[in-house]
Parts: C-alpha cells; sequence; structure tokens
C-alpha cells in the first residue's frame, strides 16, 4: 500500500507558484527543531520528525501547513522520548488558552 | 562499516517490497532497475534511527540513475531524461 | 522574481519570542508551539535566548549565498571544479557553513539540465540557500516533478528543448542538491557581485535559468 506522504509521480494539478514570508510562529518551530536536534539535546532526529509527520493521518496531512505537521510531529516526539509528559502538556495548553483571552500572552 | 557492495555503473534492482513503518525509498521506484551513478557514503539505517535506535551498522547509500521512460511508461520526454534516486544498500539486488 | 528573504533582518531584533504573531484569535497549532515551547523553558531543555539566536541564524541563510558561491564558480574555473568534487570545502571558503548537510552539486550544461525535489517530504539546501518556497513542498510539485518535470518547468515559464537530457534529483535520504545554473551568454567580463545578482533561487532549485535581465 502508498502510504499517502509517498506521493512522487501521483496525479495532481498545475504547481501554484506561491510562498509566503514565513509568520514568527513558524519560525519559532523551525528554530525548536533546530536546537532539539543538536547533538547536545538530541532530542529528535530527522528521520523521527519524518515518522511522526507520516503519522498523521491523510486528511489531516492535507488539512495542515508544513509547520503545523512539523509542531504536532516535534510534540509527538518530545512525548514519546518522556522529555514531557501529556499532563504538563494538557495543562500548559490550558494555561495559554486561558492567558490568551485574559489578554496577557 | 563494512564496504559497499556495489560500485559506479553497476546495474542495480530496486527491492518491491511492502514495508511497514518509516523508509526512504520511494515507491515509484521500487521493481525499477537503474545503474549506480555514485556511492553517497555510510549512513546510519532511517528505518531504525526513525523509531529512536542507533541503526547501526551503517549501511551505504547510493545514488542510482534510471531512464524516464522506463521508470513511466507514458513518460513525455527524449529518451536521454533520467531520474536520481538515493538508495540504501538494502534495498537493491544485482540486476 | 520575489526571491528576497533579506528584509526580515531590519526588524527581528525587536521581536521577543513570545510575541504574538496576530491580533486575532490564535490557532490551536500556534497554541501549541507556545506551550511546548514554555514547557521546555521551564524545564531547561532550551533557553528563550537559543531560540531567538536560532531564528537570527536561519534569518541569515538566504538565497544570495547560494548566489555568491554560483557566481564565483562562474568566475574561476578552478574554484568550480573545487565545488562540484568538494563542495563542503568550496563553500566553507566562502564562509557558507553547510552543516552538517551533505551537499552535492550538480552543474547544468549545453548537455544537461538538472531539476531538484524531495518527493517523500520537503528536503532543500536549508543551509546554503534557507527556508524553501512554499510551491516545493506542496504536493503538485512533489507528486509532478518527477514524472512531468519537462511539464511543471514549462509552466514556471522554463521550456527545455530536447536535446538537453533533463535530470531529476530526488533528494529521499542524506544528500541535498544544489544546482550550478548555466553561465547565460553575454555576461562575460561581469563582477562577481553582478553575475551574483541573476543567480536567483529558482535557478539553483532547477526551475528557472540565469537571465540578463
Amino acid at each position: 500500500m502508498r502510504q499517502h506522504h509517498d506521493m512522487g509521480g501521483e496525479p495532481a494539478g498545475r504547481v501554484e507558484k506561491t510562498e509566503h514570508d514565513y509568520a514568527p510562529w513558524e519560525k519559532r518551530v523551525d528554530a525548536l527543531l533546530v536546537l532539539l536536534s543538536d547533538r547536545e539535546r538530541s532530542l529528535i532526529r530527522t528521520d523521527e520528525l519524518r515518522k511522526n509527520i507520516e503519522a498523521i493521518g491523510p486528511d489531516a496531512y492535507e488539512k495542515m501547513s508544513y509547520y503545523e505537521r512539523w509542531i504536532t510531529s516535534v510534540t509527538a516526539n518530545l512525548l514519546q522520548r518522556g522529555a514531557i509528559t501529556a499532563e504538563e502538556l494538557s495543562r500548559k495548553l490550558a494555561d495559554v488558552e486561558r492567558r490568551e483571552k485574559e489578554g496577557l500572552l | 562499516m563494512s564496504q559497499a557492495r556495489f560500485q559506479p555503473g553497476d546495474r542495480v534492482k530496486v527491492r518491491n517490497a511492502e514495508v511497514v513503518g518509516h523508509m526512504r525509498t520511494p515507491r515509484y521506484i521500487r521493481g525499477h532497475e537503474g545503474e549506480v551513478e555514485r556511492i553517497c557514503g555510510f549512513f546510519a539505517n532511517p528505518e531504525e534511527l526513525a523509531y529512536n535506535r542507533h541503526g547501526l551498522p551503517k549501511r551505504a547509500l547510493y545514488r542510482v540513475r534510471f531512464d524516464q521512460k522506463k521508470v513511466w511508461p507514458d513518460y513525455q520526454g527524449p529518451a536521454g531524461d533520467t531520474v536520481d534516486v538515493e538508495i540504501y544498500e538494502h534495498w537493491l539486488d544485482k540486476a | 522574481m520575489s526571491t528576497h528573504h533579506d528584509h526580515d533582518h531590519d526588524h527581528h531584533d525587536h521581536k521577543h519570542p513570545t510575541q504574538p504573531d496576530v491580533d486575532g484569535p490564535l490557532t490551536y497549532h500556534q497554541r501549541l508551539e507556545i506551550a511546548v515551547r514554555e514547557l521546555l523553558i521551564e524545564k531547561g531543555i532550551v533557553t528563550a535566548d537559543e531560540v531567538r539566536r536560532a531564528i537570527e541564524a536561519m534569518d541569515a541563510r538566504t538565497p544570495a549565498q547560494g548566489a555568491r558561491i554560483v557566481a564565483h564558480a562562474w568566475a574561476d574555473p578552478a574554484y568550480k571544479k573545487k565545488l562540484l568534487t568538494e563542495p563542503r570545502e568550496a563553500s566553507l571558503e566562502l564562509g557558507v557553513d553547510p552543516g552538517v548537510t551533505k551537499l552535492v552539486v550538480v552543474e547544468n550544461t549545453d548537455k544537461v539540465h538538472n531539476l531538484v525535489v524531495c518527493t517523500l517530504c520537503s528536503c532543500y539546501p536549508r543551509s546554503i540557500l534557507g527556508l524553501p518556497p512554499d510551491w516545493y513542498k506542496s504536493r503538485a510539485y512533489r507528486s509532478r516533478a518527477v514524472r512531468e518535470p519537462r511539464k511543471v518547468m514549462s509552466e514556471f515559464g522554463l521550456e527545455i528543448p530536447d536535446d538537453i537530457a533533463v535530470r531529476v534529483h530526488d533528494s529521499t535520504a542524506d544528500m541535498r542538491y544544489l544546482v550550478l545554473p548555466k553561465r547565460p551568454k553575454g555576461t562575460e567580463g561581469w563582477s562577481e557581485e553582478k553575475l551574483a545578482a541573476i543567480v536567483t533561487r529558482d535557478t539553483m532549485i532547477g526551475i528557472a535559468e540565469a537571465r540578463i535581465p
């Protein structure tokens, strides 16, 4: 079975010549990956990043932007490696949401 | 690290295998024959690295050149057009 | 061609890592980035300063680096030879650090035109050219560049005659490819600076040719 990320030769439409200046949050995702994958930290490898992106379901893969896939994969890897726990993450996400509502971000 | 099994100019065939998990051999090239263009070096196996294992011993990685007209029966272009794909040794057989 | 990302240099220094991107509500993934980053900082795994510096380092990598390398290769045959055989050393010689990237430089000639794609993800010579454009990462480009490269190039306005072989490079594993475009006729005697100005990002991916404007 072909995995959905393995798309070489598949039918597709015209290539739209799109590009955009990366948003600060996208650059931060990139920076996190660079830092976490350096020799000193070694909390994610390129092939782990790829594996976790490939694990995103086909529908979500199509809908998500490039850096949305990356932060999803980085997060999954930190959980897999035990660097963060699901409970810590869910509490922190709730906290971020609260601060956003209160205008504190 | 061992010696490379193939040399530039050797004819090789990509294994037509089904795999579960992470790998770097695109599906479109499996089962096709090509020619080793160069030995890229020796690298830890990505199929193991993806699961946070060391992936040793390192594997030879080759750049293999394929004729487009053979890869895609409906290829639109002259006979000399090629596609180069990097393929790990354990995905290659002697053609 | 709008390939300049250099303008970020003017203002990125003032951005605090936690500054919100837009006035509207954050998306789920934007909140996730904040949450993960804050957790990593709290745990002492990264610092806010390291994040900021990593972004600065990334902003400093632009296609201008690659253009400088190409222009020097056009001007100096010995350097060109080195670039094709020892790309890492050649790149370092001009102060461009390929980092962990295993660089392969492929030369466009009167007989061969090279085009780079990554069908499995979006591998790109980031250390030389900076971050890839969106179209390079798109489903359409990743799917079609390998099967109908001539048609895709033609959609970008590049027609390759049939007596020139098209060589597609699918960067599936550990190599990253940089195209050394053909030096246009009529540029004899140009300074390297002037030459570099016509080496766009797209010429180094192989989707365009260097042209005199």
